[in-house]
């Protein structure tokens, strides 16, 4: 059998109740060439320190809840493997411009305020009875807002843009991608409700396109470019609105 | 009495921690670049507008070593900020669906290049017709 393989993973450590700010531990993990840096994490629970915190469930980047910053870069743990790092340590931290609830867990409150504040689900042009039937769509009209649908809730994206960090306030690039993806489908007719908030002072125009949101995305949502588009789709409200009193902003 | 005390990290030097942060901040810096030529060429403007002789002094600083040498670091500043611009041209513009297919991006950058190759080109040859 050959030598068991240690990595030694730093960990930005925060115990809300004994540390003023977060402090970093290193631990000497033994591991094996198919362990996630998500398995290391957990490995560190279940034999250095029970009180380590971190969220995860499905394992399989699907669930979106293991994200942290894996040498500084917002990565999903379940998707990031040990072996790509060895033999350099790995310094592992709660997910970037979010605050630090404790330990790798970040308050996400704030993200779920945006998330409902766009209204993502369909909100139809007109009522529609049962009998009238289903809505019919093309493939085309599908293909125009299927990407925008894979978003995980993961906050990756968020982690990567620097526009979040500096003002928390800012809908944000994942939201935003959620947003884009009701306005695209064709069943839907709540672009100009969800406009009031793209054009808001808290929209699309706190996004300089550095462009690292799409870049970092594991489910290649890009949702940079969400924003970016509905940066157009701001503007032609804006200078839409004086000739059709219809657009949203306000 | 909740325990909880959420803590919020600095974003002190934050562009600095980052590769892709770093180069973004160069490229937004470079924009400061096209300014500066922009300056320029609109100092020329009124120059010409002051008459021949204004005019020529203003060709005949252009012509001086370190005119040749503001224009070279400028140029290379605003071929930086002209490649990195291009870059994130995928990121800003909206989908071009064509036959049903999305355009792919590597494609949608090179024909951004293909268009300032051909305008320049153009530009040039028009400029050189009028000094000929
Ligand atoms: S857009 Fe991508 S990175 Fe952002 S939350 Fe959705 S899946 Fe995660
Ligand atoms: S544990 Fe579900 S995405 Fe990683």
């Amino acid at each position: 059998m050959s030598e068991q393989k240690i990595i030694e993973i730093e960990v930005l450590r925060y115990l809300p109740e004994s540390d003023q700010a977060p402090r970093p531990e290193v631990y000497k993990v033994p591991f094996t060439d198919d362990m996630s840096v998500l398995q290391g994490v957990q490995y560190i629970k279940d034999n250095f320190d029970g009180s380590l915190t971190f969220r995860w469930s499905c394992r399989m980047a699907i669930c979106g809840s293991c994200g942290m910053m894996i040498n500084g870069i917002p990565k999903l743990s379940c998707e990031a493997f040990i072996r790509d790092y060895y033999p350099k340590r790995i310094s592992i931290e709660a997910l970037g411009n979010f605050p630090i609830e404790k330990d790798l867990v970040v308050d996400l409150s704030g993200f779920i305020e945006k998330l409902e504040a766009i209204q993502p689900y369909i909100i139809p042009k007109e009522p529609r009875t049962v009998e009238e039937g289903e809505y019919i769509q093309t493939p085309a009209q599908f293909a125009d807002y299927i990407q925008f649908t894979s978003c995980i809730n993961c906050t990756l994206c968020y982690a990567a843009c620097p526009q979040v960090g500096l003002n928390p306030d800012f809908i944000g690039p994942g939201a935003m991608a959620l947003m884009h993806r009701y306005n695209m489908d064709s069943r839907d007719g709540g672009q100009a409700r969800r406009m009031e908030i793209a054009a808001s002072e808290e929209g699309v125009y706190n996004c300089s396109a550095v462009g690292y949101c799409s870049e970092v995305c594991p489910k290649k949502v890009d949702p940079g470019n969400a924003v970016n588009i509905n940066k157009i789709n701001a503007g032609k409200d804006y200078f839409l609105r004086f000739l059709s009193p219809k657009g949203g902003a306000k | 009495m909740s325990k909880r005390r959420p803590y919020v990290r600095s974003m002190d030097g934050w562009w600095k921690k980052n590769p892709f942060y770093v180069e973004y901040m160069i490229h937004e810096g470079t924009a400061l670049f096209i300014v500066a030529y922009s300056i320029v060429l609109t100092f020329g403007l009124v120059r010409l507008a002051q008459g021949e002789v204004a005019w020529n002094g203003w060709l005949e600083a252009m012509k001086s070593p370190l005119s040749i040498i503001f224009h070279l670091v400028l140029l290379v500043a605003i071929a930086y900020h002209a490649f990195t611009w291009f870059k994130l041209f995928p990121l800003t513009t909206p989908p071009v669906v064509i036959n049903g297919k999305k355009l792919e991006s590597g494609l949608i950058v090179r024909s951004g290049w293909t268009a300032t190759i051909v305008a320049t080109v153009v530009s040039f040859v028009i400029v050189w017709g009028i000094a000929a």
